[in-house]
């Protein structure tokens, strides 16, 4: 791993190229883009925090800059550094409702059919934008009746019967919001002679906690994971992870916005995707598809912080795997939402302006269903189209015999 | 424009400037007369360092106490040109601790307040220095911008009824009957000749200041010495960092605005080289290794550009072998010295005691022109200075998501109220790195004597950041047309001229990202504008 020095901003040569692929850039004039808000401010900003700005918080951290970097600056890392450093702007109500994943969804999964259903009120949605500054427009995902941990508790039998064992990072949206995901990847893991396993303790990977500005507690959490990864590497037991915005935290925020060393465990934790297309490539496991699937058109979207692991490639050739998908590669942008930057009242206009292309896109594509590794792009790829979106791994495993 | 004025003030540097104003607040008419821009001689090629008088309490008590009272002065009067960073003066295992306790005796003879310090204080206070230190002492250090420092005092001139001519050479001393009594000059952007008469002419020309006297016949004994500097991309340090032994080359870093400076070597040059100094590699190696003595962060920090200045020492007069060089203030009155009437030259000192050399300089000519007047420029604020200070105006502006104003203000002082930012256009970034907007540009144009790209940087800082011009400078060129300083063959040209110059820097330390950035710079100007081909006018 390339070893970055202190000063990463001064390996900006000012060619701008990052604020050309900056989403936010390209539809609101008020954002000065990523080469302003991060090299070129970091620099003022040793001066005195007076060169701080607010406007740094319209960065949605798609981490976009970075990847189109041609000098390796570490672009997105540096705004928001700056904005947890900087920031006058402290979160209240909204922050800690949208940030406390963990909390708010355990006590929703109590009451999910009472909190869906009052969610999905029109009014209700109208009082949450003028208590909570959450645009009424915004569509909550649904809360899951039992949460995906209860699920597996019942199946730890069952699963400690495979010779081989994984341990499974499943995320707050699996346990709360959608555990037949989780599920779904249950299935493929012990298709491929794989028992699954929860960590230790798993806590939120706390990427809300990180970008609404709770360092505090993210830290806490993060500390806390690092620990129970750390045990199961011990144990060899890889870690794996559906979802690309956990994944890329446990594995690059940690270290560049908490400063938490997780160099040791750094390399044991995989994405989904990639851990199976590795395992089908190496000549020794493969899957057995159902011949009866329908044939299905799938889309695939790729997120933004699969795009900066640079592992995008491994959903798409997963999904050219399965003999029932015929896949269509949409061209890789932000959807907008931003995890909980969309929610926000004065984010939503910017949101679904950067979406609109994608919107389109997937339109065109006539698709029957979208892919993608990240369940905040899911939901506002539901929200702003007709299409259903799934992850690689739910269409994998539902094709399987 | 009138051609008789009671005192001609020839040279720009801060020296001139200081003296310019301080005839003009007296009620004295004088009109200062600078060959290129003001302050591209010693004065803008410095460390920019507010000095405390500390550097010098231990071998020098005079220059230590007029240093440390100049300094007090420049925080009330020009405290847009100021910054309070305070200074720590350390020492290394390789000094020993013994020099410290003289210092800091000298240093409180002198009237400069020094507190020994812990180490662990020492790195408290600034975390980039060395951290093998075994002893700091804290001193009132700051930073100067010596650009703001002299355009100050040039508008306070001018507001005061001075006249400034820059791009005016001076051909000729007029003498009549062992008398100077004015100038014959050449503009030499329009090839306009003229000529100017005084009772009284000021040589505030600095090295160049021998060649002048010898217009009039006049031997003033001057030892160029060479100082050398590089310039870090950004701030390594808030804290100036001075080494704590007997003064020697590279021990003094200053963080100034955006950027942090290493210096100085110093070297005897011939006189042929002082318009036109290069960098050496030797002077780049040691400066780095020196430098990196105080903060080791230099070693792995990108470095933007390396300049040299020259110092103007002069020997003293009773010295016939011109070695012994006397470092204080030096006033000739060539009435007594040379039987020359009507002459006066200033000259040693440094630009900290700018003011000083002002206030003695227009004292003699008040004795000789007999005028009745008190010097009040350690009183009376120069223009953008305010009571309240720096820092207050800066953090009013911390909420109103304005990089470029909180900039302008850093800049400008009170005078940042001038610069129209009532539009977009007026508020878009001309210089991204240094934040300076197109209203920015307009304003230095249009009331800071600006007449090319180079001037302009002086005024401004658009392309003294991390990119040397590439973004900002044919933007720049383009406000310039706009405003109907140039027109497009003379702002091409100018554009040549002005990257040369960052080139120019950049050569001696082209390097790493700085030679990175030098290529881009080139396939922008040479690739997309072909400004090597340009034909030159």
């Amino acid at each position: 791993m390339k070893q970055y020095s202190e000063h990463n901003f001064e390996q900006c040569t000012k060619c701008t190229v990052c604020t050309v692929y900056c989403p936010v850039a390209t539809v609101n004039p008020l954002y000065p883009g990523p080469k302003q808000a991060g090299p070129d401010g970091e620099r003022l900003r040793r001066k005195g925090p007076q060169f701080f700005d607010e406007s740094l918080n319209m960065c949605l951290n798609c981490k976009r800059c970075e990847v189109a970097c041609p000098s390796d600056v570490r672009i997105g890392d540096i705004i928001q550094s700056a904005r947890i450093k900087y920031s006058a702007k402290k979160p209240g109500l909204r922050e800690f409702t949208l940030a406390n994943t963990d909390l708010v969804g355990s006590m929703a999964t109590l009451v999910a059919p009472v909190v869906n259903t009052t969610l999905g009120l029109k009014p209700v949605r109208q009082v949450v934008e003028s208590v909570m500054n959450i645009d009424h427009r915004r569509i909550f995902p649904k809360y899951s009746f039992g949460t995906f941990e209860g699920w597996m508790r019942k199946q730890k039998k069952a699963q400690a019967q495979y010779q081989k064992q994984l341990a499974y990072f499943h995320g707050c949206y699996v346990n709360y919001n959608n555990p037949p995901l989780g599920q779904a990847f249950v299935k493929v893991a012990n298709a491929l002679g794989y028992g699954v396993q929860l960590l230790d303790k798993e806590k939120c990977c706390g990427v809300a906690l990180i970008s609404n500005g709770f360092i505090k507690k993210a830290t806490k959490q993060a500390k806390s994971n690092i620990e129970s990864i750390r045990k199961a590497t011990k144990q060899s037991l890889k870690v794996v992870a559906t979802s690309s915005t956990c994944t890329f935290t446990l594995k690059d925020e940690y270290h560049h916005l908490l400063g938490l060393e997780n160099g040791d465990i750094r390399e044991n934790i995989d994405l989904a995707v990639r851990f199976i297309y590795n395992l089908l490539s190496d000549g020794n496991h493969t899957l057995k598809f159902n011949p009866e699937a329908p044939r299905i058109r799938v889309a695939y979207h790729t997120p933004c912080h699969l795009e900066r692991l640079g592992w995008s490639q491994y959903s798409i050739e997963l999904l050219k795997l399965i003999p029932s998908v015929e896949l269509i590669q949409l061209e890789s942008q932000c959807c907008g939402i931003a995890g909980t930057y969309g929610f926000k009242k004065e984010n939503y206009k910017t949101s679904q302006e950067i979406g609109q292309p994608l919107f389109n896109a997937i339109e065109e594509s006539e698709c029957d269903i979208v892919a993608t590794d990240c369940e905040t792009c899911k939901w506002q790829i539901e929200m702003s189209t007709s299409k259903k979106v799934l992850h690689p791994i739910e269409i994998l495993a539902s094709a399987l015999m | 424009m009138k051609s008789e004025y009671d005192v001609i003030i020839i040279g720009g540097g801060a020296t001139g400037a200081g003296v310019a104003r301080d005839c003009a607040l007296r009620g004295i008419s004088a009109l200062l007369i600078e060959r290129e821009d003001i302050a591209t001689g010693a004065t803008g090629r410095n460390h920019g360092l507010l000095h405390s008088g500390a550097r010098y309490a231990v071998n020098d008590h005079e220059s230590a106490e007029e240093c440390i009272k100049e300094n007090m002065i420049l925080r009330r009067i020009a405290q847009h040109c100021v910054e309070d960073t305070g200074g720590i003066f350390i020492s290394l295992p390789e000094d020993g601790l013994e020099f410290q306790a003289k210092f800091i005796d000298s240093c409180r003879a002198a009237g400069i307040s020094a507190e020994a310090i812990d180490p662990k204080e020492a790195l408290l206070l600034e975390p980039s220095v060395n951290p093998s230190l075994i002893g700091a002492v804290k001193v009132p250090d700051g930073s100067v911008d010596p650009f703001r420092l002299t355009a100050a005092n040039i508008m306070d001139a001018r507001l005061h009824g001075a006249k400034v001519l820059t791009y005016t050479r001076v051909e000729e001393l007029i003498i009549e009957n062992g008398r100077v009594v004015g100038v014959k000059t050449l503009n030499t952007i329009s090839g306009h000749r003229d000529e100017y008469r005084a009772q009284i002419t000021v040589n505030a020309c600095g090295i160049w200041g021998r060649d002048l006297a010898a217009k009039a016949g006049i031997t003033i004994n001057m030892l160029p010495a060479k100082g050398a500097l590089l310039v870090f991309g950004h701030r390594v340090n808030n804290v100036v960092i001075n080494r704590c032994r007997k003064p020697a080359d590279a021990d003094i870093l200053v963080p100034g605005d955006s950027i942090t400076v290493i210096g100085t070597t110093s070297s005897k040059v011939p006189f042929d080289q002082c318009d036109n100094m290069y960098v050496t590699r030797e002077e780049v190696e040691l400066l780095l290794r020196e430098g990196s003595m105080l903060a080791p962060a230099l070693n792995h920090t990108r470095i933007l550009r390396a300049y040299a200045g020259v110092r103007p020492l002069v020997a003293s007069d009773d010295d016939p072998s011109g070695r012994s060089v006397s470092r204080g203030i030096v006033v000739l009155d060539h009435a007594t010295r040379d039987g020359v009437e009507g002459f006066i030259t200033i000259t040693g000192g440094k630009l900290m005691t700018y003011r000083l050399m002002a206030e003695w300089t227009v004292d003699l000519i008040c004795k000789k022109l007999n005028i009745n007047a008190k010097c009040t420029t350690a009183e009376a604020l120069l223009p953008g200075s305010s009571t309240s200070t720096n820092n207050e105006n800066c953090k009013r502006t911390a909420v109103s998501v304005n990089r470029s104003k909180a900039s302008a203000i850093y800049r400008h002082g009170t005078n940042a109220e001038k610069i129209d930012h009532s539009t977009a256009t007026k508020r878009a970034l001309v210089c991204e790195c240094e934040q300076v907007s197109v209203g920015e540009i307009e304003y230095a144009v249009n009331c800071l004597n600006v007449n090319n790209l180079v001037d302009l940087r002086r005024r401004t800082r658009m392309g003294m950041g991390t990119c040397q011009g590439e973004l900002c400078a044919c933007r720049a060129a383009s406000v310039m047309a706009s405003v109907g300083k140039k027109c497009a063959a003379t702002a091409k040209a100018d554009l040549k001229n002005f990257i040369a110059e960052r080139w120019k820097g950049m050569a001696p330390v082209a390097w790493g990202d700085t030679l990175r950035e030098g290529e881009l710079i080139s396939w922008l100007y040479d690739g997309v504008c072909d400004l090597s081909n340009l034909k030159s006018e």
